[in-house]
């Protein structure tokens, strides 16, 4: 037995054997063939059972994330059936007398070569699509598994390098118990899908794919963030109660599902999800969730090969707020660019994607693309509570721009006959120091402020939350954090408007006595960390942690800050 | 015996790999050797590589021609779901 550590991702006990996910050997050899029809034959075989994983995926891929996300995989299909690849492949057996894997190689390789040779972006990305339908082949000629994560059947705990979003949307919770992963963060998207699907996961466990073999005993603890390899008796034991403990605690907090979120001393807030596609309201629902306070509306846009048209966005915004009722839902705008990239959009690369070209910036030079969005959003308002938060907003004028064009499309659309809500609160993304300082001056004309802690932090420690060298400077408790997120709830209050927060730390049990105490009004965190939080204030006083205030705001340095609420609060 | 049609593109993406898709897949369904020419190429219509490899764009001219024992059925197959695709015209 072994242990590793990294970082809790999801929470929760998994006790499974391992499925590796990484790519196999394909590595061949070049040989002459006496009997070029047995080669081709070997292709045949290998091309069949390509195609019928590939029908199976699709399928799933239909089901679990919609039409439009399984339409790569008819295009893969078209692939592995179009003559100008096949045929050459079985002439160059024929012909050359080789074996069927470097027909294979040579002739995909040309394509390969060709589409990556073009100027257009998305041209270029098609390369990506040959290679991925020619490993599969490639594995089949070779006899060796080649991971699908649709087709798992059995319950085991996924073992990756990383997950990508495809892969991750590709994961059936009923077998996949849970996963770690060499990389990745508490904010990574792997670690973000975890927790939506409520599957427990480490991530950054740095080395988890070397050390574990395929069928491996393992244990995934997402409450500690470690990671056991072929535990002993006792060590399963101990997990085995720690899983029954955590069930039991998933009870007790499942009682508040239905409870306001109230202070000990009578301060009610608001307990809100995070979410990235309408598939999340069931689990928001299901763990007493108030209200979306962040719908990232950039999955629509992702691992497609187009951009999506205003009727499909519009069908899921519907949908978001239909399965919401009357409870309020903030769709942040489109959020891409950076380091976020869309392949079709072709944009250039940058040197500092995270200061670049992205969200509200690229939004209001591509009107096409924000105007479409917001008339999808418009028409989808009367089917709830629909609140619409601009993301990455430096300066009032970006604020107006985008607001104009709001307005815009609402009186495009209704003197269209179309009928759009009029109580729409229009807000933004509190991610950038500037807005942070000048909050007063926005505050006179936002409906409100959802502080995105995620970038905040980045920003105003000057530190890339994407290099784990600089990793110690992603601080939450960090003073100047603190006297910002204090800045933008005071200007809020000041103009009767409110304030959210929405990335991880409004989760996080150190911070939530700490914002409770500085007059948040609105928390949004991922489902799973709301039942949590809400059974945390219950047992605090606001009051009490607002006296703390100016100590806290004065203080020197995070771990002062963290060290005095764990002294406060018992933790 | 050939029979061929000339169509613009009107879709504001060009032909994208969704309709693409749809093309290819409907051409596949007939016995005619189908040809769809642009810009001086000419590539097979039963080959996704071959279409997406033309990247047509928004306001193109193409040909498409079939021939074949059931030409004239696979022209007019093709021909309509580039209409209802809203793809051309």
């Amino acid at each position: 037995m072994s242990n590793l550590s990294g970082i809790a991702a999801s929470s929760g006990i998994a006790i499974a054997k391992a499925y590796k996910l990484a790519i196999p050997d394909l590595s061949f050899e070049k040989k002459k063939v006496e009997s070029t029809d047995e080669e081709i034959n070997r292709l045949e075989e290998a091309l069949t059972i390509s195609k019928e994983e590939l029908e199976k995926i699709k399928t799933h891929a239909r089901t679990s994330l919609g039409d439009e996300h399984a339409e790569i995989f008819s295009a893969h299909l078209l692939v592995l059936s179009d003559p100008e690849l096949i045929n050459p492949i079985k002439d160059k057996i024929s012909n050359d007398n080789v074996n069927a894997e470097v027909a294979l190689d040579e002739t995909a390789q040309m394509f390969i070569d060709m589409f990556e040779g073009m100027e257009n972006e998305y041209m270029r990305e098609r390369a990506a699509d040959i290679k991925d339908v020619t490993k599969r082949v490639m594995a089949h000629l070779l006899n060796v598994s080649f991971p699908n994560p649709a087709l798992i059947n059995e319950e085991v705990i996924v073992i990756a390098e990383d997950l990508t979003p495809s892969d991750t949307a590709q994961l059936d919770k009923q077998f996949v118990k849970g996963f770690t992963t060499n990389i990745g963060g508490r904010t990574s998207h792997s670690a973000i899908m975890a927790r939506s699907l409520e599957i427990p996961a480490v991530v950054g466990t740095k080395k988890i794919t070397e050390v574990v073999e395929e069928g491996d005993i393992i244990i995934v603890d997402g409450i500690d963030g470690d990671v056991i390899i072929n535990p002993s008796e006792d060590e399963l034991t101990t997990y085995k109660q720690k899983h029954a403990d955590f069930e039991k605690q998933k009870q007790v907090w499942a009682k508040l599902k239905d409870e306001p979120s109230i202070s000990a001393d009578g301060t009610q807030v608001e307990l809100v999800a995070n979410i990235g596609t309408p598939n999340d309201i069931e689990g928001v629902l299901n763990n007493g969730g108030e209200g979306v306070g962040l719908y990232r509306t950039e999955f629509l846009y992702m691992g497609k090969s187009e951009l999506p048209t205003e009727d499909e966005q519009f069908e899921a915004y519907k949908s978001v707020l239909e399965q919401m009722k009357d409870k309020p839902v903030v769709v942040r705008t489109l959020d891409i660019g950076g380091d976020k990239e869309l392949d079709y959009l072709d944009l250039p690369e940058e040197m500092n994607p995270f200061l670049g070209f992205r969200a509200i910036r690229l939004c209001l030079e591509r009107d096409d693309i924000f105007r479409t969005q917001l008339r999808a959003l418009l028409r989808a308002s009367t089917f709830g509570n629909l609140k619409i938060m601009f993301p990455m907003i430096a300066t009032l004028d970006e604020f107006r721009a985008a607001k104009t064009m709001l307005l815009e499309e609402k009186d495009r659309l209704t003197n269209d006959g179309v009928e759009v809500s009029n109580d729409i609160e229009i807000g933004i993304m509190v991610e950038i120091p500037s807005t942070a300082v000048i909050a007063r001056q926005f505050a006179k004309e936002v409906d409100f402020f959802s502080i995105g802690t995620n970038d905040l932090i980045q920003y105003t420690l000057a530190a890339d939350r994407m290099n784990e060298r600089v990793s110690y400077l992603y601080q939450p408790y960090h003073p100047a954090i603190l006297n910002l997120v204090h800045n933008v709830i005071e200007a809020a209050h000041a103009e009767g408007k409110w304030a959210g927060m929405c990335g991880e730390m409004a989760g996080d049990s150190i911070a939530i006595p700490i914002l409770l105490g500085l007059g948040l009004d609105e928390f949004s965190m991922s489902a799973t960390s709301i039942l949590p939080a809400r059974t945390q204030i219950r047992d605090l006083n606001k009051e009490e942690l607002a006296s703390f205030k100016e100590q806290l705001l004065g203080m020197n340095t995070a771990n002062e800050v963290e060290a005095f609420i764990r002294a406060k609060t018992n933790q | 015996m050939a029979v061929e049609k000339t169509m613009k593109i009107t879709d504001e993406t060009g032909v994208h790999a969704r309709p693409a898709t749809v093309l290819v897949n409907k051409a596949g369904g007939y016995a005619s050797d189908m040809t769809l020419e642009y810009n001086g190429k000419a590539i097979n219509l039963k080959s996704i590589m071959g279409v997406m490899s033309l990247g047509i764009p928004q306001g193109a001219e193409i040909k498409i021609i079939a021939e074949g024992s059931d030409e004239q059925e696979a022209l007019d197959a093709v021909t309509s779901v580039i209409k209802s695709e809203g793809l051309g015209e």
